[in-house]
């Protein structure tokens, strides 16, 4: 049916990305985790993953992305349920989105300045009396600004499931005697849960592996499986520990992913 | 009744406040003569002069438009390409499968796409730099453009491309004539996506850059880590300048291309 030519423009180049940036690279992460650092065979690795160093890392790790993720799904749903609301749901949601446009860097940097010891939130907490207190450097900054930057990406899944929502659901169960609360429980929930799901997904796995605002707000205080991969590859080069940690993560990865992607066939495919 | 209109739109106000304190912030203080994030002293460009003295950071700048503007071009190639490689797949379970391959990169943590592009690039031997910062930029570009265009495609009446071979087209002029452009939307928005993915990115390229070659956030995460500069805080005003501008035009496009369908 197709001819040969358009055959090969179509599946070479693609295909090329595929194998050398998808499949390759990790397989050598999951080469590398079993090479020790002096370049041999080992199993090590995975001995020390098992120590109880790495595993109250891990624990804390998930601790904090857990954390970050709930706090992050208590503002942006009531916010997603509340644009789809609005008569001008669209500009909202624009409004949502820019500062998800604007550098994670920069968004990050001026924390730095709010949070200091003369920064407004400083100021804040004088102007209600209380004497001014070290807010960058803890798990609270932490989870603040990792809540920060995850919210519009929380949103924008909650809002299009809330957006696809048939009205005529709502007004059944209201109709048929249901109360605000039970509405929102047993229907409109339920049926966002699939928009719930995936905000849950694109927050927590990379909540899991921070390490840039786990360096600047929360100083050496908090340490995740990303701050440690960091460190074994680029400070003490020690590359097969770091691939070990990498594939744990990419372990817990397809385990959240398993829990989280929605059932429907097409998954991802079925768009709008 | 007030009460109830009264109460969403507080906490909505609060959620905007919240989300735009940072970046009125930095600006704010973008134009402070004083050098902390603290002290307002008075109004001044001084920082914004500093900006612009600085050579170095210019060529960052310079660099990271490069970077973004060149690895979007070739992702969306390359992302368009895959898309309807997936679209002509006749097996439900192979599609899956590609497609499952496909948003490897897309959820999969930036540490871990750092750590195993640079395994990667030092197992075949390329130089860490700006090739290294611009083919892993391409790469974790690719699936969000297949991401945005496979919709498009679906969306796309398939009697549309038997008409157009009944009617006697090349595969090439079906693609070209009516597959491209009725998936035009989808194109932009991966593109401009693309753009905003290598833009924002810092934790891939922190791993693959060498010690030539950097970009603007991972010289803003070095300039962080040595403390407060209001030199960054110039650059933030006009980075988030330029963002509005590109988010304008981006939806100009597509109201622009929305209409041009209807």
């Amino acid at each position: 049916m197709k001819r040969q030519s358009t055959n090969v423009l179509l599946i070479v180049p693609y295909s090329v990305w595929l194998i050398g940036f998808v499949i390759l690279p990790i397989g050598l992460i999951a080469y590398y985790s079993f090479i020790g650092i002096d370049q041999q065979w080992t199993l090590d690795n995975f001995a020390t993953f098992f120590t109880s160093t790495y595993f109250t890392l891990t624990l804390h790790s998930f601790w904090y992305a857990f954390l970050i993720t709930t706090f992050t799904l208590l503002f942006a749903y009531p916010t997603a349920y509340l644009i789809t609301k609005s008569k001008h749901k669209q500009l909202l949601l624009l409004l949502i989105i820019l500062p998800s446009w604007i550098n994670l860097l920069l968004k990050t940097y001026a924390f730095i300045g709010m949070m200091g010891l003369h920064g407004p939130m400083n100021a804040l907490i004088q102007a209600f009396g209380f004497p001014s207190q070290q807010i960058l450097f803890t798990d609270f900054s932490f989870i603040f600004v990792s809540v920060y930057i995850f919210i519009p990406f929380m949103i924008l899944p909650i809002f299009n499931a809330l957006d696809e929502l048939d009205r005529s659901y709502v007004d059944a169960a209201r109709d048929l005697g249901a109360t605000r609360w039970t509405t929102f429980r047993k229907v409109i929930f339920p049926l966002t849960i699939d928009g719930v799901k995936a905000g849950i997904q694109v927050v927590f796995i990379p909540a899991l592996s921070l390490f840039m605002i786990t360096r600047l707000i929360a100083g050496n205080k908090v340490i995740t499986l990303g701050t440690a991969i960091e460190q074994q590859f680029l400070v003490t080069q020690n590359w097969g520990m770091g691939s070990t940690i990498a594939l744990f993560l990419l372990i817990f990865m397809v385990i959240i992913m398993i829990f989280t992607t929605p059932r429907h066939k097409g998954g991802v495919t079925r768009g709008k | 009744m007030a009460n109830k209109r009264f109460i969403p739109k507080l906490y909505l106000l609060f959620v905007f406040a919240l989300l735009y304190a940072p970046i009125v912030y930095l600006i704010f203080y973008s134009f402070n003569s004083g050098d902390t994030m603290a002290a307002f002293e008075s109004f001044s460009l001084t920082h914004y002069g500093e900006l612009f003295a600085d050579q170095r950071l210019l060529i960052i700048v310079l660099q990271t438009i490069a970077i973004a503007l060149f690895s979007a071009l070739c992702a969306t190639a390359l992302g368009v390409l895959g898309a309807l490689f997936i679209y002509f797949l006749k097996r439900p379970a192979m599609r899956q499968m590609i497609l499952s391959l496909n948003n490897v990169l897309i959820v999969s943590p930036d540490v871990v796409i750092g750590a195993s592009f640079l395994l990667l690039f030092s197992m075949l031997g390329v130089k860490l730099g700006f090739a290294s910062v611009l083919f892993a930029h391409i790469a974790f570009s690719v699936p969000i453009v297949v991401i945005l265009v496979l919709p498009k495609l679906y969306e796309m009446s398939p009697s549309l491309i038997d008409a157009a071979r009944d009617l006697g087209a090349s595969e090439r002029e079906v693609l070209t004539r009516v597959v491209i452009p009725s998936i035009q939307p989808g194109i932009f928005a991966g593109f401009f996506m693309a753009l905003t993915y290598s833009l924002d990115d810092f934790a891939v390229t922190f791993f693959v850059t060498g010690n030539g070659f950097s970009t603007l956030s991972v010289e803003i995460y070095s300039m962080a880590r040595t403390g407060v500069s209001l030199t960054i805080n110039a650059l933030s005003a006009l980075l988030v300048a330029v963002t509005i501008v590109l988010l304008l035009i981006y939806y100009w496009l597509k109201e622009r291309t929305k209409g041009a369908n209807v």
